[in-house]
């Protein structure tokens, strides 16, 4: 179908559908290339709505250094809403791009962001609305390629049949590595299985079609290898050694999105080590952008998009070296514009409420958010995020005296090894919380309360570790409901079949693939969204495929069990999470790593990169220096010694 | 305290055609706000504790809806020129929005939504016979009443046509164009004057012309201006 042909029927059909300009582009700083100039056209997709999708750092990201580059297309698409989905269909319009309304079909890549894994469903009505075969294995030589990126992709396994290649790790250098070899191969006219060896050599790069489960007697994997000579059998994530310049020139969109701001990434990775936190072990080494560069990132952005709101994006902002200056600066800088400064993840002392303060104006502290995540100093060793009760609620408090009304606190229920005194807990600390609150404010102090479940996750601590069952979560959700209730309270919690779900899915391996082959041809899409959710389907494609879901998400694992993801090589170690794992048990905690180095693993499978890299470029401590190669090759293990 | 501040009110005539059709009322307040933040010009806000940018709509349009004659009035704290105007905001602007006049008016007269009084509107029908349209349309505005139902409200449609004219182009393309009263609280729709007709429509909804009270209009139909009933 042409542009013109899409763009007549799209006048019928957007007349029908629900906040039509999800899919009509045409925002302010969208890139148009000419079409027919381009030696490489890519779509860059989020598989979830463009509500979600657009605010997506990962893809502004791509947007921007595909479009940058002379002879490459970057364009933009989304999953419609099923409104959307059914009435296309209905009128046989195939999923189209917002810039162009190029089918996806005349595309030579589709690039996938995944960044959790309740999305997976989405990726296969994504490709099916695009006319794309689902199956790897089913594409012939004129349908694009399709990749993935993100964390999810860090346990490729469940999603391996769909896609021809994913990405481990950062994608700023490699997705250009990437468009070469598809223009290398476009004209070379060979077939596609020639492209997936190629591809293969990249490193980085995972072309699941190239390597074969084995499974043991037990249903566990026995090994994932390369079907072939040549093909690497791990394959390591690939890292940037410093960050490049942030994206400043974000299309902005034209309706009300999840996140409508600029985002500014001024540190990615955490030297913290929470141990249910993947993006915490995944994204290491710890790099920073300097305060300059922020500050100049953050004041083109909102010159050249208009936004009303900047996130300052990591991992733990309280950590980033220079905070205090970088939150002055701004303060001072942006002071006159009517321009709001977002700084997530601060950690929990009194100090980030000094930082808020020089961020925020009095007229616009309307919540502060922190994260505790248990509320027992047992359990928060457990995990390893240790903060007193005490440092806590003197937090709170000077939270609710310097002017916000609302505290927001984050909690996590189905931690390894948590009790329901536990549990409890969190009903009293609220309590305690709200009454320091009341203290200040009297009956205008309010505390909301989130309270998620547990999932574990692929290359955390607690990979090993099996999930609480339903009836515990909900009997501790039920104690909740009853204590965390009244006046100025109110508590959020997320449905546990969508945990199930998240916890089958995580883990999962490559047999998990017919599964969700299978659920979405059952109608499982749109996962994440409450009333989308069809628990029933998925308990019948895992019946179907003979598999049950228990055996991923509610089994305790062995210390040498094989991981459906242990061909992927995040880097940090999985002798190293193991120790952790043990550590946890007896509720040994690991200081921030900046303090001390743990040996992860990191350095080793880096040190050549970080020895070319500025020394404070790094949170890592540098290597090469002889001190550390006269005693060892491994950096890591000298300075631990 | 101290004199009150002057400010410079222009009233201003903008497009919203294309993608940006699409979007609400809400979202477009929002896009105006962020356009004359990137084109620099030196928007007004109120006082007190949470400041909002001066920015009034004459009537907001139904998202679908197109129009070249939107009216909105915006006040800076700065004189600002015409051209100035004009082009700071062609490069700030989305797609579809665009600014196609403004004039300073006095800085405390009467509120541009309390000077609407009518609004006109065209739209294409499916319906190719034309003699079978402009019975309809004459069987129409030939009953005293026409009691329809919104948001489980009934109301009085008749006495809210001011004007309903079929039209047709050399494609044998037939349209309708009536003009409708809006003021607070009596706002006729052309979606309504459809139903009533028992019509489908093609294309969008264009607006044509937004009348003031005591003005003319704004649109392209100056001077045309006939009432019906």
């Amino acid at each position: 179908m042409k542009p013109t042909e899409i763009e007549s029927q799209l006048e019928i059909i957007l007349n029908e559908v629900l906040k039509p300009a999800r899919y009509v582009g045409g925002e302010f700083n969208e890139i148009r290339k000419p079409w027919d100039d381009a030696e490489l056209r890519i779509a860059v997709g989020f598989p979830d709505l463009y509500d979600l999708g657009m605010p997506n750092l990962a893809l502004a990201i791509l947007y921007d250094l595909l479009n940058k580059e002379d002879g490459l297309l970057a364009e933009r698409v989304y999953l419609p809403w099923p409104d959307m989905d059914q009435a296309m269909r209905r009128v046989g319009v195939p999923l189209f791009s917002l810039e162009s309304k190029h089918p996806l079909m005349d595309f030579d890549l589709l690039a996938l962001s995944l960044p959790y894994e309740t999305v997976y469903t989405n990726v296969l009505a994504l490709l099916d609305l695009a006319e794309i075969p689902l199956l790897t294995a089913e594409r012939d030589d004129n349908v694009p390629i399709v990749i993935a990126g993100g964390h999810a992709t860090f346990n490729p396994e469940p999603m391996a049949d769909f896609f021809d290649a994913m990405v481990i790790g950062e994608g700023e250098e490699i997705i250009l590595e990437i468009t070469d070899c598809i223009k290398q191969w476009r004209k070379e006219e060979q077939p596609r299985p020639v492209l997936h060896r190629s591809l293969a050599q990249i490193s980085g790069v995972y072309v699941p079609s190239l390597y074969q489960a084995t499974y043991n007697e037990d249903g566990t994997v026995k090994a994932v290898s390369p079907i072939e000579e040549g093909i690497p059998a791990t394959v390591r994530k690939r890292v940037v050694p410093q960050l490049p310049p942030p994206v400043t020139d974000f299309i902005v969109p034209n309706i009300d999105v999840v996140h409508n701001r600029a985002a500014i990434e001024i540190m990615r990775g955490c030297t913290r080590g929470c141990r249910f936190c993947q993006a915490g072990m995944i994204t290491r080494p710890v790099r920073e952008r300097s305060v300059t560069e922020v500050v100049d990132a953050i004041a083109r952005s909102v010159d050249i998009t208009g936004f009303e709101e900047v996130g300052l994006l990591s991992l733990s902002s309280s950590d980033y070296r220079d905070v205090l200056e970088l939150v002055k600066t701004v303060g001072e800088r942006f002071a006159d514009m009517q321009l709001n400064i977002a700084l997530p993840s601060l950690r929990i002392e009194s100090v980030s409420v000094e930082l808020m303060e020089l961020l925020q104006k009095k007229s616009r502290r309307s919540g502060f958010t922190l994260a505790p995540e248990a509320a027992t100093e047992r359990m928060r060793e457990i995990i390893n995020k240790p903060v007193k009760t005490e440092d806590l609620l003197s937090t709170a408090s000077e939270i609710y005296k310097r002017g916000w009304s609302t505290l927001k606190l984050y909690f996590m229920i189905g931690h390894p090894a948590e009790k329901l005194e536990d549990v409890q807990a969190i009903a009293a600390l609220c309590k305690d919380v709200l009454a320091e609150g009341r203290k200040v404010l009297g009956g205008r102090a309010r505390l909301n309360v989130g309270v998620s479940t547990f999932v574990p996750k692929p290359n955390t601590p607690f990979q090993w570790a099996p999930c609480d069952t339903a009836d515990q979560v909900e009997a501790k959700q039920a104690l909740l409901k009853r204590e965390v209730r009244g006046k100025g309270l109110k508590l959020s919690w997320t449905d546990i079949r969508e945990t199930e779900l998240e916890a089958w899915l995580s883990r999962g391996d490559r047999r998990m693939g017919k599964v969700i082959h299978r659920a979405y041809k059952r109608g499982a899409f749109f996962d994440a969204w409450r009333e989308h959710f069809r628990f029933n389907i998925w308990q019948e494609a895992f019946a179907e495929a003979g598999i049950d879901p228990k055996f991923y998400s509610h089994r305790q694992r062995g210390e040498h069990e094989v991981f459906p993801w242990d061909h992927i090589d995040s880097t940090v170690k999985k002798s190293f999470l193991w120790e952790d794992y043990s550590w946890s048990a007896e509720g040994q905690t690991r200081v921030d790593c900046r303090d001390k180095c743990f040996a992860c693993g990191i350095l080793p499978t880096f040190k050549e990169m970080r020895r070319d890299t500025p020394e404070d470029a790094w949170q890592c401590p540098p290597v090469g220096n002889k001190k550390l190669t006269a005693t060892s090759d491994d950096a890591e293990g000298s300075t631990n010694a | 305290m101290s004199l009150p501040e002057v400010q410079f009110r222009y009233r201003v005539r903008f497009s919203k055609t294309g993608p940006i059709r699409f979007i609400g009322h809400l979202d477009l307040q929002r896009n105006f706000e962020r356009v004359i933040r990137r084109a620099k010009l030196p928007l007004a806000y109120s006082k007190g504790f949470h400041p909002r940018p001066k920015i009034q709509f004459a009537q907001p349009l139904p998202l679908g809806f197109s129009s070249e004659t939107e009216l909105l009035d915006v006040w800076f704290s700065e004189s600002v020129s015409v051209s100035r105007l004009i082009d700071g905001f062609a490069a700030a602007a989305p797609s579809g929005l665009r600014l196609l006049e403004a004039t300073l008016v006095a800085q405390y007269g009467t509120s541009l939504p309390a000077l609407v009084c009518a609004s006109q509107y065209r739209f294409a029908l499916e319906n190719k016979n034309l003699s079978d349209v402009q019975q309809k349309v004459s069987d129409l505005l030939a009953q005293e009443k026409i009691i329809r139902e919104r948001r489980k409200k009934q109301y009085n449609l008749r006495p809210l046509i001011e004007s309903l004219e079929v039209e047709e182009d050399e494609n044998g393309q037939i349209y309708l164009k009536t003009r409708l009263t809006a003021k607070e609280g009596a706002t006729g729709r052309p979606e309504e004057v459809l139903a009533a007709l028992d019509e489908t429509r093609t294309g969008p909804y264009y607006r044509l012309a937004i009348y003031l009270e005591d003005e003319k209009a704004k649109g392209e139909e100056t001077g045309e201006g006939q009432t019906g009933s």
